[in-house]
């Protein structure tokens, strides 16, 4: 592998290698057990596995995979409620490529695809925004996926559709908030996590504000960061920095894209179209106060769920499905029972085998496929 | 989904809805530029700004230099060609 060679002997890479296994060596002999270092984001869980990441590590750091890919902790009953959106025969249903094979209880979008249904895969919400105007007969529905970071784009659409008066434009509305998730797993009594890589493309909407309470309340560092392989290994200095020296705070190694207060307009437009929700589900979390947002009041003609009147569903995760164990740092993707076997990338049965942000998917796709790897 | 991807604008196709022509590694598209457009910075001086795009949103000006450089790795990786591939089969081209 051509890139992780020229990645390896960049002379940067072999310098903060050097300077991890410094402070490493100068933490070890205060430690019980191993550091439990967690990236939050699917995204550095995919450069940490292409660029072989963990490799160049200490022995005495791990890595957790965290919650943070949307397709990864959508719950399977919204993917049933999103099917039953797609087959109605007045819709086109619009989606991220990435949502089209997330198995819900009966088939997934792609499966629905297959059955007659009108589902069309779009790079951007505008897309489909286009596809209303040109199809003023039928209904367009965005199926909305993702954390912060995506909540702009469909929240400035959603803003657009209303300047035009279009009417046939709505979003099945499953954006979720990084810092309830966060959360959630930090109150998790089994994990034992010291410190956080967080989102830098969320920090980028959000700010730094969002994520002060995990230095503050529950004593542990973060370094926000970016996504490119140096990137990580230098907030994982950062991240150790602050472990030897026994400070907590909030850190932001990605200041070329990070502004300290996030973007207003992006902020705006969210805060214009979507409400906090009481509680969302995660898939593999479970239900999470204020971790999801809905479409407020002003923009319910906007809002598929209330204008397809969709019943929430709730479903149950197949018994053999370890994902939220998984997502929670609790075991090994190759330690879950179906690992491998009936769960691959070809026919995923949890959520984390379906994206390349996906902890599963990427132990698979790089080769650890059992116990022994 | 989350990852974002470098381009230059090269023009402002719709001043009023906040619409910039955008060249990603030889293909242009329309983004949109709300996010980066504000008093200080107007929507004629976006032309020339490096930007990170995100499914078809300017969400953050880059320097060019960082903007290569980042291209430059997707390339080695192939993701640049995925990310110009859905770009190409979407439907809003410039
Ligand atoms: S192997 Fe499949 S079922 Fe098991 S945790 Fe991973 S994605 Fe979930």
């Amino acid at each position: 592998m051509k890139f992780v060679d020229e990645f390896r002997d960049s002379q940067k890479a072999q310098y903060l290698k050097q300077a991890i296994h410094n402070l490493a060596q100068q933490i070890e002999p205060t430690l019980s057990r191993p550091l439990q270092l967690m990236e939050f984001c699917g995204g550095h869980t995919h450069t940490i596995f292409r660029y072989g990441i963990e490799q160049l590590l200490p022995d005495c750091i791990e890595m957790v995979h965290g919650p943070g890919c949307p397709v990864c902790v959508l719950p399977m009953g919204r993917v049933d409620d999103a099917v039953n959106l797609a087959i109605r025969p007045e819709v086109i249903f619009t989606t991220f490529g990435d949502a089209m094979r997330v198995p819900g209880s009966t088939m997934s979008l792609l499966q629905a695809r297959g059955k007659g249904a009108d589902v069309r895969m779009v790079y951007s919400p505008m897309d489909a925004l286009n596809l209303a105007r040109q199809n003023p007969e039928r209904e367009v529905i965005f199926f909305a996926l993702g954390f912060e970071t995506t909540m702009p784009s469909t929240a400035l659409t959603v803003l657009q559709a209303e300047r035009e008066g279009i009417k046939n434009f709505s979003l099945f509305c499953n954006h979720i908030t990084t810092a309830p998730t966060i959360k959630a797993v930090l109150d998790e009594p089994d994990l034992m996590l010291d410190g956080f890589l967080a989102p830098g493309h969320v920090a980028m909407v959000i700010g730094l504000q969002p994520f002060e309470f995990i230095a503050r309340d529950y004593y542990k560092p973060l370094v926000i960061t970016g996504f490119e392989p140096l990137d990580i290994l230098q907030a994982l200095w950062m991240l150790l920095k602050q472990i030897a020296e026994q400070r907590c705070a909030v850190e932001n190694q990605y200041a070329r894209v990070v502004q300290p207060t996030g973007n207003k307009a992006a902020l705006n437009a969210i805060h214009q179209v979507f409400a906090t929700r009481e509680h969302f589900e995660l898939r593999g979390l479970g239900s999470i106060d204020h971790s999801g947002v809905g479409m407020t009041a002003n923009y319910s003609g906007f809002d598929a769920e209330r204008k397809f009147a969709v019943k929430p569903l709730t479903v149950i995760d197949p018994k053999e499905c370890q994902c939220g164990a998984v997502i929670k740092g609790l075991i090994k993707p190759w330690e879950c029972q179906i690992f491998g076997k009936a769960c691959t990338p070809e026919t995923p049965m949890g959520a984390l085998m379906v994206s390349s942000e996906g902890a599963c998917a990427a132990y698979y796709n790089h080769g650890y496929r059992s116990a022994a790897a | 989904m989350c990852l974002g991807i470098p381009g230059q604008i090269t023009a402002i196709s719709d001043a009023d809805k906040l619409m910039a022509k955008v060249n990603v590694s030889g293909i242009v598209r329309e983004v949109n530029i709300a996010c980066i457009v504000d008093e200080e910075h107007t929507v004629e001086q976006c032309v020339g700004d490096w930007v990170l795009v995100h499914v078809g949103f300017a969400m953050s000006r880059i320097d060019e230099e960082e903007a290569l450089h980042t291209l430059r790795l997707l390339d080695e990786l192939g993701e640049l060609q995925q990310e110009l591939d859905a770009m190409e089969a979407s439907g809003v081209r410039a």
